[in-house]
């Protein structure tokens, strides 16, 4: 591996000072199942690696049945995938935290960095937006909270400046019928990047759509709600023809490129597929 | 600069120097001499360097050596109970023929004995989704499986399971 300076820092204002110190030339280490493969592969060439997993209470995981959700930066994918709140209330995320990697990787990777690795195929985004998901960002004397729909702008690339840390997230407490949804579509089952994932949450009254929101992942440069497609669905009783209305409308939203995985073509086409299937196995869940 | 990790490595307290920029699976074989755990893709695809640290099964490429001061490791040499004594996982591993070159076994029997210690009587299905990062490109897997398999009806049972 590249040569670098090594920091533990005790507090989150130790660690932003030295992200601030270091601007630029620093990256954070949570999980490191990315940042240590950046690195040997040469992606990546931080002089300094500033480790947060000293830093107490990022560990922490903690629900409500009124507040929801709240996960420090530190929490794990496996931890999410096993926690019985999150696979109750929030199993389309406990799905996709359970399709990243393998078990080795899920005990060290973490769902925030996933989250600021913003690859445009990552499993947890799409999931973790469409519960409404909200990160906390902190920095020298700030913290800010964002909505992690509008935390992404471009492959690999967020609204996350030099010296701020993600330190938490939140995910609201979910309405009673609620269900929500992950289908990721690969070429293989296991250790695998998706080709396409949708994720699907949805609310219902009787058989009306009272809340939708469908979420699209490695179909364009960032993770992208299908808006249109939400538009049609929300405040209409689902029956067969919208709900193949709406995967259509979906499938229109989607800008995939072609790449190793699949091409354009075959992407728009399971976007489709999936956004259907995914209406359909929400539906099922709320019943 | 090299500093000091102080790890408890297979039950045995070790100070070990070593640079920042070093991983546990090079310490573990460079610094401490043991070269049971296997260094294939160093990339966390693999899963030939598994061990448990701190109990948990994890790839040690993807560790930094200084992350695990204080902390607790198990490799594949601390997996049999005794210096003549293979685990059963082990003696499973030869009878049904789950190894073959040998270089994935090490990761695959640390990774299903973290399986067993939290679900001793997995499904198929559940030792597949196990060991889904350990790749073996000599056995097709279902010797590996069966091994496995057996281990978990042997403990259960206390009766020897032949192939």
């Amino acid at each position: 591996m590249r040569r670098f300076d090594y920091f533990e820092p005790q507090t989150l204002d130790e660690a932003v000072a030295l992200l601030s110190r270091y601007n630029g030339t620093a990256n954070v280490l949570a999980g490191g199942t990315d940042l240590l493969v950046e690195i040997k592969e040469q992606i990546r060439k931080p002089d300094h690696v500033i480790n947060i997993k000293k830093i107490p209470g990022m560990n922490r995981l903690t629900f409500d049945p009124v507040a929801g959700l709240n996960f420090g930066s530190l929490v794990t994918a496996r931890e999410i995938e096993t926690s019985p709140d999150v696979r109750r209330d929030y199993s389309g995320l406990a799905q996709a935290a359970s399709e990243v990697g393998s078990i080795q990787v899920r005990n060290r990777a973490t769902i925030v960095g996933n989250i600021c690795r913003a690859s445009p195929s990552a499993d947890t985004l799409p999931p973790l937006i469409a519960d409404g998901a909200i990160v906390t960002v902190f920095s020298e004397g700030d913290e800010r909270r964002v909505a992690l729909e509008d935390f992404f702008v471009g492959p690999g690339r967020t609204v996350l400046r030099p010296n701020e840390i993600v330190t938490a997230v939140e995910l609201p407490a979910v309405t009673p019928h609620s269900a929500s949804i992950y289908i990721k579509h690969g070429r293989r089952k296991a250790m695998e990047l998706a080709t396409v994932g949708v994720a699907v949450s949805l609310t219902l009254e009787g058989a009306v759509c009272r809340r939708i929101r469908i979420v699209l992942g490695a179909v364009a440069p960032t993770p992208i709600r299908a808006k249109k497609a939400e538009a049609l669905a929300q405040g209409h009783a689902l029956d067969e023809d919208l709900i193949e209305a709406a995967a259509q409308t979906a499938m229109d939203e989607s800008r995939p490129i072609s790449n190793i995985r699949g091409s354009a073509a075959y992407r728009r086409e399971m976007v489709r597929v999936l956004t259907a299937r995914a209406i359909r196995q929400a539906q099922e869940c709320v019943q | 600069m090299k500093q000091v990790v102080a790890v408890t490595i297979n039950g045995e307290a070790h100070e070990l120097a070593v640079e920042p920029y070093r991983s546990l699976l090079d310490m573990l074989r460079n610094e401490a001499g043991l070269t049971g755990t296997k260094k294939g893709c160093d990339v966390g695809d693999c899963g030939a360097c598994t061990v448990l640290l701190n109990g948990r099964p994890v790839n040690s490429c993807l560790v930094l050596a200084l992350e695990v001061n204080g902390g607790d490791v198990v490799t594949i040499e601390g997996i049999q109970s005794g210096p003549d004594r293979l685990h059963p996982l082990q003696e499973n591993m030869m009878k049904f023929g789950g190894s073959q070159c040998g270089f994935c076994s090490p990761g695959i029997i640390v990774m299903a004995k973290a399986l067993l210690d939290e679900n001793p009587n997995p499904t198929e299905d559940e030792i597949r989704f196990a060991l889904a990062g350990n790749i073996c490109r000599c056995t097709g897997y279902t010797k590996i499986i069966e091994a496995v398999a057996a281990t978990a009806k042997q403990l259960s049972s206390g009766k020897e399971i032949t192939p």
